[in-house]
């Protein structure tokens, strides 16, 4: 009986293991496919490779559109992040702490901009920015003003989501013990709170970071003429030619993205807030 | 160190009334106990005096000075929690050093004043832990030490005991209570625990539904208690319902004619200790027939739960001597007490 019982165990565990394996397998293999493409010899990709080269590489150097996509995306995604995170984790706060009414509301509401498609939010903002030009005559239309907005829309849902699950396990007890040590309320976010909820907080600052970085649909919709983010410049180049530069690009992109996390998680633990 | 005053403090929500009209002094030094079943009251108007709960009116002055409406960062009391509430990504000197820091004080200082504060609850080689790795009795002495180090007006303990097991709790209680000697502090500690708050307590403040029951020592508790509330809250008792003479005669629903201290004529309660009820000799007062229904064997003491009439029930206390035979389930015995020895409580009832 209990050969029998340790025998079902081990094969649960098993299991549970091999599904695992299949699920990373499945998330791995094209991130590994597109880094082999990225160095094969001929313009068409086409199986077996010809040789290897670096000269993707080499080409990604020298493309004007593909290194000021990068630029604009990477501040893009920085700005819209702070901004996002300047809403956000007071956001979260309120939500965590305060009993409200519509509280729930104001929680859903938050999350939307991750649950709407991307193509319907870009339209939406599309439509009210036309709108509030043609009304009040300010240039908002294809403004770097009005991208960085939209932009800041896709990074709140993560930080929202993140900040307010890591507050769920904390203790606001800690909170009035260092009040009632002298601490102000700001002192006390700055000493107590935050360093509590870090872990989700750059988790959130994180990803929302790499949505904003990697957004194509509703970009699409809020850029205006000359200015062309990463996604877009690799879009357009793929409607002239498919070689190995793209996936050349797109290493370069799975690569920034992997060490930004590497690196945050060396100093604050991601899997403690994910 | 500061004398506290509460001046009828009452904390509303809607219609729910947490606490009516607190009215208590708590002396320079003084150690006093908020005892009371939860949802009493003791907690909010621990946090009232505090300052994380704003009364509806009332007061609270804390050394001479009116402290209603000043925020918990500025009224220098030094709390500790049940949970408590230690900073987890701060050492223990950093935690201790917290309320230093907030006031500014000179690094030196603060090096001087945290180990010394260490020291006192004895914890001094372990300032560079992190919390997480102490044992509760280390976290709680830690977060005394936390609250104490700033030299606090008064010291608040919320169910500070309640999260330790019970021999630790025992060794906690007695570093408090020698600690607040020591230092002379004024404080105010809230539990549910009545012997906790018996053995601790200078003076105890008894509360229920919001209301303060009775202020006073322990014996005056136990003794002379002021309502069938405290009687049956602190400590054990038996107690009849029935009727009051007026006059020093009280009966019971069972018919029994019970002489005690004179009360208000009418519908009243009469409550019984059970060390003050004893195996009665023939033709002594108050000595009536019973039934032994249950014993209990408590060692040195045996409880006899007897039965007076069908519905008059009262717990009997034996000592035991080790000698003779020990009365048992279904034994006709005859118990007794002093009339002086009952508290009667007119206009209330048994439960």
């Amino acid at each position: 009986m209990l050969a029998r019982a340790l025998d079902s165990r081990r094969l649960r565990r098993f299991a549970l293991k091999a599904a695992a394996g299949v699920a990373l397998l499945y998330i791995l293999l094209p991130l590994g496919f597109v880094t082999w493409l990225s160095f094969y010899a001929q313009e068409i990709p086409s199986y077996p490779p010809k040789g290897y080269t670096l000269d993707w590489y080499v080409a990604i150097m020298g493309n004007e559109r593909f290194l000021s996509g990068l630029l604009l995306s990477a501040q893009l995604g920085l700005i819209a992040t702070a901004i996002g995170l300047a809403v956000a984790v007071p956001a979260a706060l309120a939500i965590a702490h305060f009993r409200f009414r519509g509280r729930e509301t104001v929680n859903n509401l938050l999350l939307l901009p991750l649950m709407v498609p991307g193509v319907v939010l870009g339209t939406a903002i599309y439509v009210f920015h036309v709108e509030t030009e043609i009304n009040t005559g300010l240039p908002i239309l294809g403004s770097l003003g009005g991208l960085i907005w939209g932009h800041v829309l896709v990074t709140i849902p993560w930080i929202v989501r993140l900040v307010t699950a890591s507050l769920a396990g904390f203790d606001r007890t800690l909170e009035e013990a260092a009040q009632s040590l002298g601490a102000t309320p700001w002192t006390t976010f700055r000493r107590v709170t935050l360093p509590s909820i870090l872990p989700g907080v750059v988790a959130g600052a994180l990803f929302g970071f790499v949505s904003s970085f990697g957004n194509l649909e509703m970009t699409l919709f809020l850029v205006g003429p000359g200015r062309t983010t990463l996604p877009i410049a690799i879009l357009q180049y793929l409607q002239w030619k498919v070689d190995p530069t793209i996936a050349a690009i797109s290493v370069v992109q799975i690569v920034l993205v992997a060490v930004a996390m590497l690196v945050t998680d060396r100093f604050v633990k991601l899997s403690r807030a994910v | 160190m500061a004398r506290l005053e509460l001046e009828t403090l009452t904390k509303r929500y809607g219609d729910f009334h947490a606490t009516r009209d607190v009215t208590l002094d708590v002396e320079e030094g003084e150690f006093l106990v908020m005892l009371g079943p939860s949802g009493c009251g003791k907690t909010t108007t621990l946090r009232m005096i505090a300052g994380f709960v704003e009364p509806s009116s009332g007061s609270v002055r804390l050394g001479g000075r009116d402290i209603t409406r000043l925020p918990p960062w500025r009224r220098n009391t030094g709390l500790v929690f049940q949970s408590y509430a230690l900073f987890p990504h701060m050492t223990v000197n950093q935690n201790v050093a917290f309320a230093l820091e907030m006031r500014r004080m000179p690094a030196a200082e603060i090096g001087t004043r945290v180990a010394e504060a260490l020291r006192l609850v004895r914890l001094g080689h372990l300032g560079d832990r992190l919390p997480r790795q102490l044992s509760g009795g280390q976290q709680q002495r830690v977060a005394l030490a936390r609250a104490l180090v700033f030299h606090p007006d008064i010291l608040l303990l919320d169910e500070p005991l309640s999260n330790l097991d019970a021999k630790l709790r025992e060794e906690v209680r007695v570093e408090i209570r020698n600690l607040q000697r020591e230092l002379g502090i004024t404080t105010v500690m809230v539990t549910h625990d009545q012997e906790e708050a018996l053995t601790i307590a200078d003076r105890l403040v008894v509360m229920n539904e919001g209301r303060v029951r009775q202020i006073g020592t322990q014996r005056d508790l136990y003794e002379r208690p002021a309502d069938r509330f405290v009687a049956g809250f602190v400590g054990r008792g038996s107690f009849l319902e029935g009727t009051s003479d007026g006059q020093g005669r009280f009966r019971t629903a069972g018919g029994l004619e019970i002489a005690c201290a004179p009360v208000e004529a009418g519908p009243a309660v009469l409550g019984l200790r059970p060390e003050r009820v004893g195996i009665a000799s023939e033709g002594a007062e108050n000595g009536f027939e019973a039934v032994v229904e249950f014993v209990s064997y408590l060692g040195g003491l045996v409880d006899l739960h007897c039965r007076l009439t069908d519905s008059d029930r009262v717990i009997a206390q034996m000592v035991n001597t080790g000698g003779g035979d020990l009365p048992k389930v279904g034994d006709r015995i005859r118990i007794g007490w002093p009339a002086a020895a009952a508290f009667v409580f007119s206009g209330e009832k048994a439960t």
